[in-house]
């Protein structure tokens, strides 16, 4: 397989030497957060003054834990560590609670991250020479804008078709002959689904990969992905906090996501204890940003839930990498006392090649229990025409699920298209239990 | 002489069913059976039409999930007994019968019937050898 680097000095560089520079840049950055009303007292707590007090990277344990909340308490210009004329973007995100956070970042900072993604579009094995449709949004959402300019720094043929509108996107993609797809996992499957109806076909596109996120999803729909469309799907890492796509990128190997290490250090944690938990132990992921001058984050708490591989890459990469992102310490859904992650009843349902590619999770109460109803479209070129099928599909998925997730779902099937259409970030789970 | 059976999957949604005729109408096709097999939250509807590749394209186009089946339209004497006689003598030669259903127009004196067999082409010679008309798509056409 052929390997290629944007910038193979930094790409394949010795460990030591990018602990080196992790400390250095951990100082700047604790430099430029002591700017900030924020970090200065709570650093200051910690006994932590000066850039100085960082002497080794072990004292980045020193450094509490920053969380969403203290995004939202810092709302506006709490974390703002430069003036505001050198900004020259900021990315606000809404959420559910109503209290907004927001990343303000310099044209420094846009230059690093856009390198970044300039980099990980490389790693796969792109190049100038692909047609690069973006089905992301735009706006303030960063997936969008994040692999746009990274994909005009590569050179590629950018396609700023943003989310949604699913016959302009096939019709682009088989006007332009696109290469590569940015796009998240449930659209990619919903594109396909209606592919037929938009009267195109997979010969007329000429595809080769995607690259997803934005929501979690499991190895199978990656491979359901890769299948239907017959390409390479490459999971990809990132979160508005920590300026969006680029955190983490497979190679052409895609084996789990190369963390960029030069501007990111990762810990994972125990989201319940808060201690560092071991390489390949899953827990909630932490991220230092360490290049960021306009809003810096310390040791910020994703939410998001992966481990860190052990062992190099065949690419030669030496910054190492995570698994995909298997669930959200806040998507967990407790039912009837049992934990469940959607994540868990997905990766069910995708391999089972009778249903089609939506599906949706629905909690409601009966009497005092909990019911967990499973919907999923069949696939309507495996329907036979015999209602036997159907009741064998049903208990199938329902025994596999049971399996899985340990509890005794309802499972209905749907007529393809029936569900919630997924034209952006999926809404998978209708928690309708009541709400006091 | 075996006929086309479309069978389409439908949710127990309101007017799907309603959907499916008006879609059939407006492209000047015509219905000569249907039935619908039911189960929780979803049923199975079986149609026999008289163009049933056009219309399988149609309701494709209109997203429906739809199949086809071969079954056998059998006239049945209509008088008492006259359907005892037909499963009768398939029963005798062991031919199963998967489910069947009846036509919505009746052909004067004779009933005419929607057979799903498990071998339709057995139950064919046997039904001809005992002398019951079974109906191809071309006398279909002139029902
Ligand atoms: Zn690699």
């Amino acid at each position: 397989m052929e390997v290629k680097y944007r910038d193979k000095k930094i790409e394949t560089i010795d460990r030591g030497a990018l602990k080196a520079l992790q400390l250095k840049r951990l100082r700047e950055t604790v430099r430029y957060a002591l700017k900030t009303p924020f970090y200065k007292s709570r650093l200051k707590k910690s006994g932590i003054k000066s850039a100085a007090d960082i002497r080794k990277l072990d004292d980045l344990n020193r450094i509490p834990f920053t969380t969403k909340d203290d995004l939202r308490e810092c709302y506006p210009t709490g974390l703002l560590a430069v003036p505001m004329k050198d900004v020259i973007r900021l990315h606000t995100s809404s959420g559910t609670t109503g209290i907004p956070t927001v990343i303000y970042h310099t044209r420094g900072d846009i230059d690093v991250w856009t390198e970044l993604l300039a980099r990980s579009i490389v790693a796969t094995g792109a190049g100038k020479e692909d047609i690069f449709q973006n089905m992301m949004s735009y706006g303030m959402f960063t997936g969008g804008l994040g692999l746009h300019y990274g994909a005009e720094r590569v050179g590629m043929t950018v396609i700023p078709m943003g989310g949604g509108n699913t016959k302009r996107q096939v019709q682009l993609m088989k006007d332009f002959g696109t290469t590569v797809m940015h796009i998240t996992p449930s659209y990619a499957l919903h594109i396909y689904s209606k592919l037929e109806e938009c009267g195109v076909s997979l010969k007329d596109l000429k595809l080769k990969k995607a690259y997803l996120g934005a929501e979690p999803y499991s190895e199978n729909t990656r491979k359901k992905i890769e299948s239907l469309y017959h390409i390479d799907a490459y999971n990809s890492y990132g979160l508005s906090e920590m300026n969006g796509p680029g955190v983490a990128f497979e190679c052409v190997y895609k084996t789990g996501m190369h963390c960029w290490e030069d501007t990111y250090i990762i810990e994972v944690i125990d989201p319940k204890t808060c201690e560092p938990l071991p390489d390949e132990k899953e827990g909630e992921l932490v991220l230092t940003n360490l290049t960021r001058r306009a809003t810096p984050l310390l040791r910020y708490r994703t939410r998001d839930i992966a481990c860190i591989y052990r062992g190099p890459c065949r690419c030669g990469r030496t910054h190492r990498r995570i698994s995909r992102i298997t669930g959200r310490t806040d998507d967990m859904l407790i039912v009837n006392g049992v934990n469940v992650y959607p994540s868990q009843i997905e990766a069910v349902i995708m391999r089972i090649p009778e249903v089609g590619t939506n599906y949706q999770i629905y909690l409601e109460k009966e009497g005092t229990l909990d019911k967990l109803v499973v919907k999923v479209e069949i696939y309507s070129k495996l329907f036979s025409g015999e209602i036997s099928q159907i009741e064998a599909l049903k208990s199938r998925i329902k025994d596999e699920l049971r399996a899985s997730i340990v509890i005794n779902p309802v499972v209905e099937l749907h007529e393809p298209g029936s569900l919630p259409v997924f034209e952006g970030k999926a809404k998978r789970v209708v928690d309708a239990r009541a709400k006091l | 002489m075996k006929l086309i059976q479309i069978s389409i999957f439908l949710e127990n949604k309101k007017g799907r069913l309603l959907e499916v005729c008006s879609l059939l109408g407006e492209n000047k096709i015509n219905l000569r059976a249907l039935t619908v097999a039911e189960s929780d939250n979803f049923g199975v509807l079986r149609l026999v039409v008289d163009k049933p590749q056009e219309a399988t394209t149609i309701l494709k186009a209109k997203g429906f999930v739809a199949n086809l089946t071969e079954i056998v339209a059998v006239e049945v004497p209509d008088k008492p007994g006259g359907l005892a006689e037909v499963l009768r003598i398939l029963s005798k030669h062991n031919i199963n019968v998967e489910y069947m259903y009846g036509f919505l127009e009746r052909a004067s004196t004779r009933a005419l019937l929607v057979f799903r067999f498990d071998n339709p082409d057995t139950a064919i010679e046997v039904l001809k050898a005992n002398k019951i008309r079974v109906v191809g798509q071309k006398d279909m056409r002139a029902l």
